[in-house]
């Protein structure tokens, strides 16, 4: 009688298990449906890949808002599927061939990750167009795009280095790559712009999206004294520590203002859009080619969102002053003379920094505090 | 900002970050001195997590909705006593699912808030004359009111065990349920009250982490793993409340240590080795108290992780 017993409990947990598993898979792909039916016309699918869910208010986000402005902006020309928390590696490569496969031209892919699996479903299906976010590699239907980001870092430093009441402002830092490193650059050249003495105090996380570590990172920043935050994250955890002891923030990618009223005062961030548009527009018009696109504000791709109103008043004249000389391109977030943080000039007086030089950027600059590791 | 240390501001963050711990590992004990092992711990915790959220928005209560986070844990926690109890499964494989399935409900119940903030949340309560004593007032009594509840219930729970005459049963129960059972205890009422008990701690532990330490949804990553930790803080714990309330803290320190140096400007250790220290800890606590011969295993339960069936002797 033992033994019945025993395989009854097994077969119960077999198929409770497998019950509840289908359960919490079908709940992470309830919004990805595509429209299934048959369109009149032609129309282009089009189809973005998330390393996230739209729902974390930032980089997603960012990139879903871009997807439904696309829609709006071309109706029934296009339509569009957004596939979430892909992982990198071959399960990101085989989300990419399904949708080759079901018939989308145009595929987003919106993590660094994702490029070496992008590059070889490109190749394998020459006649959808790719593009992938923040990466380096191309090919003949592959392209990549993002932006200049460190024009709204700085904007963002100056308002900082104006709200704060010391002069020492704190950063939650994700990871010492050359992009973040640059933002952070540039968040202290703004803050010198307004205060030369303010200094930027790094604290790294080692990841890109963990509200409790982000939290965390960001207290201890205020415990060291600083009582302005600024973050490279994806969640408004650091804002809300800072809320919670009365500092000011600056948020990234959307605008947060509403996640932490009292401690926002602005904050840099995207509007793909446009961008998303173009390129639908430019593939059903047969004009789409590869290319390695840098967005910045001039092209409206990167934003600055605020400062918020309590910001005084020379101060946010002067962020928009400096604003619009990087639009008008008379002026650079790196022009020199900058010196690093061992004194060493790193662009001389009157010389900005050239492209590559950003896009490898080790070193900080003289007023952060902080070490990048090697 | 604050006159406090930058020691003391940092040890007070700790004891931020070790409470949902003792709510959760508290609830762990509690279980598994029944004899029942809970791994779905982590996905009680995002569910009561959600729920608090959810609650608490709605009704504009941190405290209904730290009392429904509780309350959904423990429904969770019930279909784990079912599997675990009534149906005999094993603990181990129907807990992991409880895990998988908890997170995946919790998103999907999730969805509408992703993005938002909690309004409403309680704030500190400073106790008036302890809060005052230097370096000790700050640190541990200027916390809110949750903290001092986790204290409260670390107390409860051992005064239970050991002081009462259903903590004895209870043991009794894990210990050696035939034995139990042929005193005339109800094992399966007795195992069903604790595992649902433990839910309820686990759910309020997930309650915990949104109103005071990330006031917003974010799907898994609202908990990030801890449920395992709590579930490691009860072996660390020997199974004793009142020394998970020392494992939680010490686990607290450890977390926030890495921000506090890098703060502080010491660089000596690379961020991403103080990152995983916390765990790294976790890891060696276990491997010394495993690998001696007199801590090994002491306090576990003689009967944990085995179903009871009346006929089997």
């Amino acid at each position: 009688m033992e033994i019945p017993l025993k395989r009854r409990a097994l077969a119960v947990v077999a198929g409770v298990t497998a019950v509840l598993l289908a359960a919490c898979s079908s709940s992470t792909s309830s919004s990805t449906a595509a429209a299934d039916a048959a369109p009149a016309k032609e129309k282009l699918k089009v189809a973005f890949v998330y390393i996230g869910v739209p729902g974390d208010a930032g980089w997603t986000y960012m990139h879903d808002q871009g997807r439904l402005e696309m829609e709006a902006a071309l109706g029934d020309q296009v339509e569009s599927t957004a596939v979430e928390n892909v992982p990198e590696g071959p399960a990101g490569k085989k989300t990419f061939e399904d949708l080759a496969r079901q018939g989308y031209k145009l595929i987003f892919g919106t993590s660094f990750g994702y490029m070496d699996q992008m590059l070889e479903v490109a190749a394998a299906y020459p006649d959808v167009k790719f593009m992938h976010a923040t990466g380096y590699k191309t090919s003949a239907n592959m392209g990549t795009y993002f932006g200049a980001a460190e024009e709204a870092r700085y904007l963002s430093g100056m308002i900082a280095a104006s709200v704060s009441k010391t002069g020492r402002l704190g950063y939650v830092a994700a990871f010492p790559i050359p992009e973040v490193v640059r933002g952070i650059n540039a968040f202290e050249l703004g803050a010198q712009a307004i205060n030369p003495k303010a200094t930027t105090k790094v604290v790294w996380t080692s990841t890109w999206y963990d509200p409790t570590i982000e939290s965390k990172a960001a207290q201890s920043l205020l415990n060291a004294g600083v009582d302005v935050l600024a973050q490279h994250q994806d969640s408004p955890a650091t804002g809300q520590a800072a809320e919670a002891v009365g500092a000011r923030w600056l948020s990234y990618n959307s605008n947060m203002q509403t996640l932490a009223p009292k401690a926002w005062a602005g904050g840099p961030g995207w509007d793909w859009g446009p961008f998303y548009t173009a390129q639908a527009k430019a593939v059903i018009d047969g004009t789409w080619k590869s290319e390695q696109y840098y967005g910045n504000m001039k092209d409206g791709l990167v934003k600055l969102f605020g400062p918020a109103e309590d910001v005084p008043a020379d101060a946010a004249a002067a962020v928009k002053a400096a604003q619009d000389a990087f639009v008008a391109g008379t002026a650079h977030p790196f022009d020199g003379p900058i010196a690093d943080q061992a004194g060493k000039t790193q662009v001389a007086q009157g010389a900005t920094a050239p492209m590559d030089a950003l896009m490898s950027m080790q070193y900080f600059v003289k007023g952060v505090q902080g070490t990048i590791a090697k | 900002m604050t006159q406090e240390s930058v020691l003391v501001l940092t040890l007070a963050a700790a004891i931020g970050t070790g409470t949902p711990l003792i709510f959760a590992a508290i609830g762990g004990v509690i279980s598994e001195r029944a004899g029942v092992i809970n791994l779905g711990m982590e996905g009680m915790m995002l569910i009561g997590a959600v729920t608090t959220f959810l609650v608490d928005n709605k009704t504009g209560s941190p405290v209904a909705g730290f009392i429904a986070g509780g309350v959904a844990g423990a429904l969770l926690a019930l279909i784990h006593a079912t599997l675990a109890i009534s149906l005999r499964a094993n603990q181990i494989v129907c807990g992991l699912a409880l895990t998988i399935f908890g997170t995946g409900l919790a998103s999907f119940i999730g969805k509408p808030i992703e993005g938002q903030g909690l309004t409403k949340s309680f704030g500190s309560l400073h106790i008036p004359a302890l809060s005052s004593i230097p370096g000790v007032g700050p640190i541990l009594f200027k916390q809110d009111v949750l903290v001092y509840l986790s204290w409260f219930v670390a107390l409860i729970a051992s005064l239970y065990l050991n002081r009462t005459r259903t903590g004895l049963s209870l043991r009794a129960v894990g210990e050696n349920p035939a034995t139990a059972d042929a005193m005339g205890l109800s094992v399966v009422r007795m195992r069903y009250a604790h595992v649902v008990a433990g839910g309820l701690l686990a759910g309020f532990g997930g309650s915990y982490v949104i109103l005071r330490i990330v006031p917003a949804w974010s799907q898994a990553g609202t908990t990030n793993g801890i449920g395992w930790i709590a579930l490691a803080l009860v072996v660390f714990a020997s199974w004793r409340p009142l020394r998970v309330i020392l494992g939680a803290y010490l686990f607290g320190v450890a977390l926030q240590a890495n921000f506090a140096l890098q703060a502080k400007g010491i660089t000596v250790i690379p961020a991403e080795f103080l990152a995983m220290l916390p765990y790294l800890l976790t890891v060696v606590i276990l491997v010394v108290l495993t690998a001696n011969r007199r801590t090994r295993g002491a306090g576990a339960p003689a009967a944990l992780g085995l179903p009871f069936v009346r006929d089997e002797r």
